[in-house]
């Protein structure tokens, strides 16, 4: 058995299906019953059954506490940052504006910011989070990094994410194609959102039209 | 009488569907389970082992079960949120009586009076009419015990041979397919043996919505460096990432595998010294193939040339292989046909029966590999015996210990029943875990049949909408409730355990059986005192058919965390009792089994396994003229078949609360139609409106719709009731239909909520 701290969260969105079990999962927390903490969003549904499941990556240094002014977010030693607290939270937004992973959501309910606190009494005990302990398709993956490179020699884990100037190392992990972790071991969020998108990289007709149904007359 | 006795909404607004409530115990987060029961999702095919939690007589919520090596604790959202049917405010706490006089159509009856009334009722119908004039309808989500007893009851206790089952709707074309190809009806592979593979071929199957477990092992071999073909009109989660994309045209898959099998002819991608050594019927399929060019496989299935050539090439080349099919291209009217097709590509290359190399058919419904072997198919017998064959009978004859002449012929599919009842021959039904008025195809006849019935008793834990019909409920037990086996998508047989007793004056369904029968004075052979009993008794039925369950005990079960059948008793070769293991890979190479008596690996008397001439055959109303557009048909994640019970889980109504008609936005443009608007779409039997939901995911000459609600949102109504001629499969996957935009929302949408 791993040690809890030799335990990582991976996360490849190229897995994910939609299929919603990590969120429906999250939903039983007895913490936060009935609400999820995943986000899990189809990118553009008019054109892809692409989805992305949204975890809390755990910040080194988090943004969202450093903008908090009531001081409410926490970050414990072993690297996880946790759910606003309760006696301090404003539910100002702050934090919700400024993740930017956008993370965070206050809920109005409750007058607190919750968000994934990585299934911190499951996880800190070696457990696996609810969460990647049901993902069907292991998109959302718990587990060592020698694991990891066993079960997935066509990807590596990358943690660092620029934003502009800003560098921003994280606690999770994201699965990069190998190749393109080899030239550039880091995610340039700032620049993937001024792409245009381009045609998929696996084409799904060898014909190479990116429209698979081109030929299909209306 | 079988006509509904109130307005459909008086009895919506007193039994549901209503969304589960979260009650006290659940919503309270110090209410610690009491324990923790190791058993099964109560839903599909792969039977994903989970810890429910327990307290007092409550399931209150699961925990992963991470130690069960298929699932090793991943669940869809149906497995995370199943609890939630239990305690739930629409359950049956008593038998029901069809009350027109009472506000919402029933009114409660204690459950003795229940028995013995519906007792009352079959001796009457059957005096009057004989007794061929009651037919049963089971399912397949019942435990392979129940199943079983459902078999026997129709045969024994009400000597009718009219019995089937919900599997009809589900896996006939591929066991029909398996049998003819096999000689036995069962996924060759454990999911595992997967790893390592060259290719797989998914035909037809919506894997990421309809079998999410298997996704983790299609991309668990993908990283190991194999290759993923998807064969499917739409572009589902696992078509999205793939390396070839076959967009075929509904109801055109046994042409696509003829195409393919000829250019893997043409190319020597065969593999001679396997079809030689083990295969008879070669020449004659190589024959048929020839037909089937590329520029004629391409023009008929609408899948490019090219990507003809890619997948023969994919397939025809690799190591290993497995091949993958369900619904998608068994539900049609060739339907055994298309599965066949499937199967001579893999026979072809020879690539069965080795650790990295397998072809199975991915199950439906919780137990759709057990459901359809021991005898509550039409024309069944346990242990996969044949009602026809005299010596099958004579053997569960003497197990059952009746006259082998008492034992009644093979009867009819199950929307033959329901022609039989409109028709006036069959008078009576008994139905349980069968909802075919949102199920079958064409549901018109069936809602017309049903009021013709003169006695109709269903058995469920919720009104479904077909026992809105009913004389008599009685109300049955959750899966939860009652402890037994069923057989999950590899073969494996697994353990469902008890976790609470059925609430109220609920009971478990073996047990409303067993006092029907002693109810009607015909109690012999149906004194189990459980399904431990029952599955003693199934065991000794099932030896030395080709579904050998004799050697598999609950105990075996248990520690080798599932057994896969056949499992003998006695050792074939000498007849000498052996602990057996079971048999999870058919078809090894030297292989015995007791059919072929060492001749082969295959189940037959010469252990060759059989090409089977696979011919393309049009669709029964295919897109024409006047209904242009192909109708599909499917599920969706959250749901589950006929939605009786995932309509009443909230959490999963909200996630997809209300079926849409996805549709390519080339069509919506030439309709005028955008994401979201009211929708009308119709065939020769019907017409649906529904909002369009605009997706270039999806064909642009075919819509598709989700089957899983009753009434004016039932896309069954739409589809076409033909059937396969060997299997009786109906067509679900094609018709021709037509769409225009709607003028306005239908009348319903105002009434109804989403799950209704």
């Amino acid at each position: 058995m791993p040690k809890p701290e030799q335990l990582h969260f991976f996360v490849d969105a190229s897995r994910c299906i939609g299929c919603q079990a990590c969120v429906q999962a999250c939903t039983e927390c007895d913490t936060h019953r009935g609400d999820s903490m995943i986000h899990l969003e189809f990118v553009d549904r008019a054109s892809s059954a692409q989805t992305v499941p949204v975890i809390c990556m755990h910040c080194e240094q988090p943004t969202c506490a450093e903008v908090c002014p009531a001081d409410a977010i926490k970050r414990t030693g072993d690297g996880v940052v946790q759910s606003a607290r309760k006696p301090r939270c404003i539910a100002c937004g702050n934090c919700v504006l400024a993740c930017p992973f956008g993370v965070p959501e206050v809920y109005e309910r409750r007058q607190i910011m919750m968000k994934c606190d990585m299934c911190y009494d499951r996880a800190s005990v070696g457990k696996t989070p609810m969460c990647a302990a049901v993902c069907p398709s292991q998109a959302l993956f718990f587990g060592t990094h020698e694991q990891i490179e066993q079960l997935r020699p066509r990807s590596s884990p990358i943690n660092r994410f620029q934003f502009g100037r800003q560098t921003i190392t994280t606690r999770v992990f994201t699965m990069v194609p190998a190749a393109r972790a080899a030239l550039q071991p880091w995610v340039d969020v700032a620049a993937a959102m001024d792409e245009t998108p381009r045609p998929r990289l696996i084409p799904l007709s060898p014909v190479g039209a990116a429209d698979p149904f081109a030929g299909v007359e209306v | 009488m079988a006509t509904i006795p109130a307005d459909e909404l008086r009895i919506i607004e007193r039994f549901g569907p209503h969304r589960s409530a979260v009650d006290a115990v659940r919503q309270s987060t110090s209410a610690e389970p009491e324990r923790l029961v190791k058993t099964h999702c109560c839903f599909c095919g792969q039977q994903c082992g989970v810890q429910l939690k327990v307290r007092g007589n409550e399931v209150i919520g699961f925990e992963p079960w991470e130690e069960f090596p298929f699932n090793r604790g991943m669940l869809c959202p149906k497995g995370v949120k199943r609890y939630l049917q239990g305690a739930h405010p629409d359950r049956l706490l008593t038998a029901l009586q069809r009350d027109p006089s009472s506000a919402h159509g029933f009114s409660p009856l204690a459950y003795g009076d229940a028995i013995a009334r519906a007792a009352a009722g079959i001796g009457r119908i059957q005096q009057a009419y004989g007794p061929a004039s009651i037919a049963l309808l089971s399912g397949a989500s019942l435990t392979t015990e129940k199943t079983y007893l459902m078999g026997k009851f129709a045969r024994v206790c009400l000597r009718t041979p009219y019995i089937d089952y919900n599997g009809r709707l589900c896996m006939v074309s591929a066991g029909a397919a398996n049998k003819k190809a096999f000689g036995i009806d069962r996924t060759t592979s454990p999911w595992s043996d997967m790893i390592g593979t060259g290719v797989i071929w998914v035909a037809g199957s919506n894997v990421a919505e309809c079998s999410p477990i298997t996704t983790n092992y299609l991309w668990q071999a993908r990283e190991q460096g194999a290759k993923i073909i998807v064969q499917d009109p739409r572009i589902t989660p696992v078509a999205r990432t793939c390396d070839l994309y076959l967009p075929v045209r509904p109801g055109r898959d046994a042409a696509l595998f003829a195409g393919v099998l000829h250019l893997l002819i043409e190319r020597g991608w065969i593999d001679r010294e396997f079809i030689e050594a083990h295969t008879v019927g070669f020449d004659e399929v190589a024959e048929y193939c020839r037909q089937w060019t590329p520029a004629r496989t391409a023009a008929v299935t609408g899948v490019p040339e090219r990507s003809l050539q890619q997948a023969s090439e994919l397939w025809g080349t690799a190591a290993s292989s497995f091949m993958l099919h369900a619904r998608g291209i068994e539900h049609h009217s060739n339907g055994v046909q298309n599965a066949l097709g499937a199967i001579n590509l893999v026979l072809a290359t020879g690539r069965i029966g080795t650790p990295r190399s397998g072809y199975g058919t991915i199950t439906g419904q919780a137990n759709g590999q057990g459901g359809r072997e021991h005898g509550q198919k039409c024309d069944q017998l346990p242990g996969w015996r044949d009602i026809a064959n005299p010596e099958h009978r004579r053997h569960i004859a003497g197990i059952w210990g009746i006259d082998e002449a008492d034992l009644p012929g093979a009867g009819v599919d199950a929307y033959e029943l329901f022609r039989k009842i409109d028709a006036g021959e069959i008078k009576a039904l008994l139905s349980i875990c069968f909802n075919p008025k949102v199920s079958l195809p064409d549901s018109g006849l069936v809602s017309r049949a049903l009021e013709k019935l003169e006695f109709y008793v269903a058995i469920d834990f919720f009104l479904n909408e077909t026992a809105r019909h009913a004389d008599l409920v009685l109300p049955g037990s959750l899966q939860e409730e009652d402890e037994g086996t069923v057989t999950q998508v590899e073969g494996r047989v697994i353990r469902i355990n008890k976790a609470i007793d059925p609430p109220g004056e609920a009971r478990q369904d073996w047990r409303i059986v067993q006092d029907l029968a002693a109810a009607l004075g015909r109690p012999h052979g149906f004194t189990f005192t459980g399904p431990r009993d029952i599955f003693d008794e199934l065991r000794r039925a099932s030896k030395g058919g080709v579904a050998d369950y004799s050697g598999i005990t609950y105990e075996k079960v248990e520690t080798r965390m599932g057994v896969f059948w056949p499992c003998y008793s006695e050792d074939p070769r000498t007849g000498r009792p052996l602990d057996h293991g079971g048999t999870p890979r058919l078809f090894e190479r030297g292989s015995y089994n007791p059919i072929a008596r060492g001749q082969g690996p295959f189940y037959f008397p010469d252990g060759k396994a059989r090409f089977n001439l696979a011919e393309h055959r049009p669709a029964v109303d295919d897109a024409g003229e006047e209904y242009p557009l192909f109708l599909t048909t499917g599920r969706v994640v959250s749901q589950f078949l006929s939605g009786t019970q995932t309509r009443r889980i909230d959490p999963l109504v909200r996630q997809y609360p209300e079926p849409r008609m996805e549709m390519h936005p080339r069509l919506a443009a030439k309709l005028g139609i955008a994401d979201g608007d009211w929708a009308e779409a119709e065939t020769r039997r019907g017409m649906i409106a529904l909002r369009a939901m605009v997706v270039t995911t999806i064909r642009p000459d075919t819509i598709f719709i989700p089957y899983h609600w009753p009434g004016e949102k039932s896309v069954n109504r739409l589809t076409v009731a033909a059937q396969d001629p060997i299997s009786r499969i109906p067509q679900y996957k094609v018709c021709g239909c037509r769409v225009r935009k709607a003028a306005g929302p239908p009348a319903y949408a105002a009434i109804l909520e989403p799950q209704q």
